[in-house]
């Protein structure tokens, strides 16, 4: 067993459990581990204030940016049903200072928990009813604000107000139709700018800033699904053109388990495109989970299981490694501990690239308030620490072949939690999967967050009335309902609008828009469409931002229309209007080289133009003769004739 | 008496409920022209409409129904919740000191009352011990709930119970008491107990919190773990206040009974003392003085206890204008001292004057204090103030209103002899009158300037 290599046991693992590359899974690989997701959609509302104050919202600042700072420390607390929460308890553990950073122009003794919520503002209110009903739900009678712990300090009461508005709804996919569990109104949390040792230091610009979060059934059964999903939901809250765009404006996190698992949340996930990667790596790390456990179980009980630990004296052991020789230097303690029938495990395949032991240095850091690199096991995969200490650490403990050893290194104040830390994690891989909120890496993995809070950490919120809503103010505001996100995939379908750019239009929730101009100005849709969807799209993607405003684009068309120019011209107007978001439309024009020129004048052009086109190769044919000449009258034509039109023509 | 089963419930909600036979704790399945919900039917608290229901839903959230709403409704499980705090037994340590916690109820220890839809205060050693073990640490606890009202609710009979309580337990023998009090009288009871336990022996702290303890970021943890440490273990034997220093978990104050004033209606370091520095800062680590003279702690028991208070005290606020009826009300309504809460450096209006002299010669004894908070009252600088002394308003100082307003009750409680009455008012008990104001007695630094805004950067505030 000391000659196991861990690289290669990291290979043959990830080969044992089957697992696939997500390009390579098929729905048959899902359904073997029974994938099952449901999804957090959070999504800030476009309001002047924030939720509970008459602070503004939307005013941010930079992280080292502030004008006080105030020191918290957070305290678990029973919910309303006298329980205590598993997070609360694994919060006041970690024993964190957190340190809030205020701005006197985005917060008020309100943020910093020094002055009881107003009331609830009513903007925010009505578009979070609005969202609701747009999601079909059922509205309730009265919102009760409720207290949802968070003790990570990322609101400084050390709760979440939050209120909900609607429960059981539906959204309707290409392939099936999803269930809704609730629709939220809460207020935003602090943004983090570090977290290092025992200090967490947040930012309270975001914070109290109105939000909505829209919750799914696991009905979602592999990750391109989630994704559709996610996307369908954010569509529909833009849709009612009522919320925040940009960095950070809308967050999901993801719930994922496979059979045999248990939900863990991915926290905080920016852009959709990440889920399906994520949701796909996340089913098979609990599916590897599993498998470790079965080993485990097949080795020996649980409750014969007995880790060991002991101090170790730095001088008679020989280490190279950095990370162990500064920690030395510093005075911290090394603790070695023995891990009985671990061998073999601690390298096996978790997630690419991360084998089982990333499990409790990730543990260590968050519960333990240790900074990574915080150990080495006797089965690293960059064999970080010779494997003479850990003969040496064998004999000491007297291993038997099968065991697996840890090394830590720790502040003294911080030993007791990291080898409880290590104890705790050890024993939950006896039950298998481990209720934990996660945090998502770029490349599809995840690590160890926080412990999963439960419906135990809710509270009613006691300086707050109960909101009724009469059910002549909902139908009032029923009225200001967009028709469904399923219905304008299906008109720009039927529009012959092309499908690559439905994501754009729906997602920027450019549709209202695109239907006015439709409408009101005649101009055929699958042109409009792919004006959006294209031409916007790609400038938008040039110059990052739109700099005018979205309605310049309706007055262009109106403009051209009025003038009886033809919107062939529009193409290059729209660069031109980037270029120069300010200047008039006439001007642009010129700026163009435009010259009204009758149409008959062009068409008596055709036949002359064609005539000179002479091929100068044999394989001409005439296709080539019709992009020649339609390139030489393309300038001229552009504004004065339909292009498909005098392509006909020149046909 | 039979059990409550619709809790809260009044009314049409109440008719409802009794319809469908659907109890309070009751898992209910509902029926609405909104959709169905399902969830756990929760206690309404008294003040609320008739015209919801409350469910807990199963994600743990509540939300109410509207009645009218309701087409069906069906019970299908029941289960009582049984909002408790985990009591666990206060360990005993040898060699830590023994501290008395005496409570008067407030948010210092609270849970949630469905009554009022509010937090009511819940304390045994055992629940305070389940919720701050840190408390075991710093000495042997025992308590006492001598009432439970809310601060408001806080008066002279209280104050006499809890004086002689002081005396009973200091004569038994303990090391500190604390006393667990509301926020928004606090200084009245601190004022109080000065006057009426006077000689300590051993420290008297009071402590609240401004944050009630069922939130994660209540102050009254810290608060109480400060006030335990300043009553075993510190060696300042008088009436103090323990609360927050900064707004920040970082430190407290301990300030005297008889100087401190409740500043801001909800910030945590709302307690400041007034015309001079705290007697001293707490951490958990112990008391830092502050002032270099106090009354240090004594082995001996002989503390003086003077429970003694007349109510027929008042307190009038001078505005611009003020009719002579305010005070003739309350020379009618028999009341028998007056604390005038004067401008500026103590002054009421002219025509004010007659019914001045009639208080006087009724027998009502008055007293001028500030409405400025900070200074002293100056009654010499000009003709309004001689002539108000002269018509029987003896100036008091720099005594606080509140603080004076406690005393007159508490000296009235003793003499209605005017030479008396006022030799007890003007001789200070504990710098209920201090001599000097220190220039770092009055700090109410002003946002906007560079060089505060400077400070407040650098500084947790």
């Amino acid at each position: 067993m000391n000659q196991l290599n861990p690289r290669k046991n990291f290979e043959e693992t990830r080969n044992e459990i089957g697992y696939v590359n997500r390009k390579d899974a098929t729905q048959a690989d899902y359904d073997r581990i029974g994938f099952m997701s449901g999804l957090e959609v959070h999504q800030q509302i476009l309001t002047k204030r924030k939720l509970f104050c008459r602070c503004p919202a939307g005013i941010f600042q930079k992280p080292d940016q502030f004008d006080a700072e105030i020191i918290r420390h957070m305290r678990p607390t029973l919910s309303e049903l006298g329980e205590y929460d598993g997070t609360a308890l694994m919060e006041f553990r970690t024993r964190k200072e957190i340190v809030y950073r205020i701005i006197n122009k985005n917060a008020c003794t309100y943020e910093v928990d020094d002055t009881p919520p107003f009331q609830v503002d009513r903007e925010a209110l009505e578009k979070a009813i609005e969202l609701a009903l747009a999601s079909k739900l059922n509205i309730v009678g009265e919102v009760h604000i409720t207290r949802k712990q968070y003790l990570d300090g990322s609101i400084p009461t050390g709760f979440q107000r939050t209120g909900i508005i609607g429960i059981e709804g539906s959204i309707k996919l290409r392939n099936k139709e999803v269930r809704l569990i609730q629709l939220s109104l809460e207020e935003d949390s602090c943004r983090e700018v570090s977290d290092i040792g025992h200090t967490r230091i947040y930012r309270t610009d975001r914070l109290g800033m109105p939000l909505i979060e829209t919750v799914t059934y696991p009905d979602f059964t592999n990750p391109d699904e989630v994704k559709e999903g996610c996307d369908y939901i954010r569509f529909l809250n833009r849709s009612t053109g009522k919320v925040r765009t940009g960095i950070g404006a809308g967050r999901q996190d993801v719930n994922v388990s496979c059979k045999g698992g248990t939900r863990v949340e991915i926290k905080g996930v920016a852009h959709t495109k990440w889920i399906p990667e994520l949701t796909h790596v996340e089913a098979f790390r609990q599916w590897a989970l599993l498998a470790i456990r079965d080993k485990l179980l097949a080795r020996m009980k649980p409750e014969d299981w007995k880790m060991q630990c002991r101090e170790i004296d730095p001088k008679e052991f020989h280490f190279y490694y950095t990370p162990v020789t500064d920690a030395i230097a510093r005075g911290d303690k090394l603790i070695a501990i023995n891990l009985p029938h671990f061998g073999g495990l601690l390298s096996h395949f978790t997630q690419p690239g991360k084998p089982f032991y990333d499990e409790f240095t990730n543990r260590l850091k968050v519960v333990a308030c240790i900074e990574k690199p915080n150990m080495a096991t006797s089965e690293d995969i960059d064999d970080v620490i010779s494997g003479n200490v850990f003969d040496q650490l064998r004999t000491m403990f007297n291993a038997g072949e099968q065991d697996a050893q840890i090394i830590f290194w720790a502040p003294e104040a911080d030993v007791e939690t990291a080898v409880e830390v290590i104890e705790e994690r050890a024993k939950m891989t006896f039950a298998g999967v481990p209720q934990e909120t996660r945090k998502s890496s770029a490349d599809g993995t995840t690590i160890f967050e926080r412990v999963l809070p439960g419906a135990d950490r809710m509270y009613p919120d006691t300086d707050s009335a109960p909101i009724p809503l009469s059910s002549d103010y909902i139908e009032s505001l029923r009225k200001n309902i967009p028709e469904e996100i399923a219905d304008r995939y299906a008109q720009l379908r039927d529009w012959g609008v092309p499908a690559d750019t439905y994501t754009y239009i729906l997602s920027k929730n450019f549709y209202p828009l695109i239907k006015k101009i439709v409408a009101e100005l005649d101009i055929p849709p699958k042109f409009v469409g792919a004006f959006f969807g294209h031409r916007l799209k790609y400038l938008h993607g040039q110059y990052k931002t739109i700099p005018f405003d979205m309605d310049r684009i309706y007055d262009m068309f109106n403009y051209l229309k009025s003038n009886n120019i033809d919107k062939s011209i529009a193409r290059k107007m729209l660069t031109e209007m980037f270029k120069h978001p300010k200047m008039d439309f006439e001007s642009i024009l010129t700026q163009l080289n435009f010259k009204a020129i009758d149409k008959a004048d062009i068409i008596s052009r055709v036949s002359f133009i064609k005539d000179k086109f002479s091929p100068c190769r044999k394989d001409t044919t005439d296709g080539d003769r019709l992009n020649s000449v339609m390139g030489q009258l393309r300038s001229m034509s552009e504004g004065n004739i339909d292009l498909k039109e005098l392509a006909e023509i020149v046909k | 008496m039979s059990e409550d089963f619709f809790q809260g419930y009044k009314g049409e909600a109440l008719a409802k409920l009794q319809q469908y036979n659907v109890r309070v704790w009751g898992s209910a399945e509902v029926e609405t022209t909104r959709g169905h919900f399902s969830g756990t039917v929760l206690p309404r608290a008294e003040n609320d409409d008739s015209k919801h229901i409350v469910l807990k839903i199963p994600t743990g959230y509540n939300v109410g129904i509207d009645i009218d709403t309701i087409t069906d409704m069906k019970e299908v499980g029941y289960k009582k919740a049984n909002y408790k705090i985990p009591e666990k037994e206060f360990p005993r340590t040898p060699g830590l000191p023994h501290v008395k916690l005496l409570g008067t109820g407030g948010t210092i220890a609270s849970r949630l009352d469905y009554r009022t839809g509010a937090v009511i205060p819940a304390f045994s050693p055992g629940e305070l011990y389940g919720s701050v073990p840190e408390l075991a640490d710093i000495c042997n606890l025992d308590t006492e709930k001598i009432f439970a009202v809310f601060s408001e609710n806080m008066g002279p009979k209280q104050y006499v119970a809890l004086a002689k309580k002081i005396g009973e337990e200091i004569e038994k023998g303990i090391d500190g008491i604390v006393i667990g009090h509301g926020t928004d009288t606090l200084h009245h009871t601190g004022a109080a107990l000065t006057f009426m336990c006077q000689n300590l022996p051993v420290p008297v702290v009071l402590v609240g919190s401004q944050r009630s303890s069922d939130r994660p970021s209540s102050d009254a943890a810290l608060n109480l773990m400060h006030a335990m440490t300043a009553a075993g273990h510190g060696n300042i034997a008088e009436v103090l206040v323990c609360m927050f220093g900064p707004t920040s978990d970082e430190y407290g104050f301990l300030h005297k009974g008889t100087r401190v004033r409740k500043m801001h209606s909800s910030y945590r370091s709302t307690f400041r003392t007034i015309g001079d520095t705290p007697v001293a800062r707490i951490t958990r680590k112990g008391v830092e003085p502050i002032k270099e003279e106090f009354n240090p702690r004594r082995t001996d028991r002989n503390v003086k206890i003077i429970p003694t208070f007349d109510d027929r005290v008042a307190m009038l606020y001078y505005y611009p204008g003020m009719k002579p009826d305010m005070l003739h009300s309350i020379i009618d309504n028999g009341y028998k001292g007056v604390v005038w809460v004067g401008t500026g450096l103590g002054h009421i209006n002219k025509e004010m004057y007659p019914a001045v002299e009639r208080a006087t010669a009724e027998g009502v004894h008055q007293y001028m204090t500030l409405q400025t908070i900070w200074g002293y009252v100056h009654m010499f600088v000009y003709d309004t103030g001689r002539d108000m002394m002269a018509k029987g308003i003896v100036p008091c100082g720099n005594m606080l209103p509140e603080v004076a307003f406690i005393k007159l009750g508490w000296a009235l409680g003793q003499t209605h002899d005017p030479e008396e009455v006022k030799r007890l008012m003007l001789t200070p008990i504990n710098d209920d009158i201090t001599d000097r104001e220190p220039y770092n007695g009055y700090l109410v630094y002003q946002g906007g300037s560079p060089e505060v805004e400077e400070f407040i950067k650098k500084v947790h505030k």
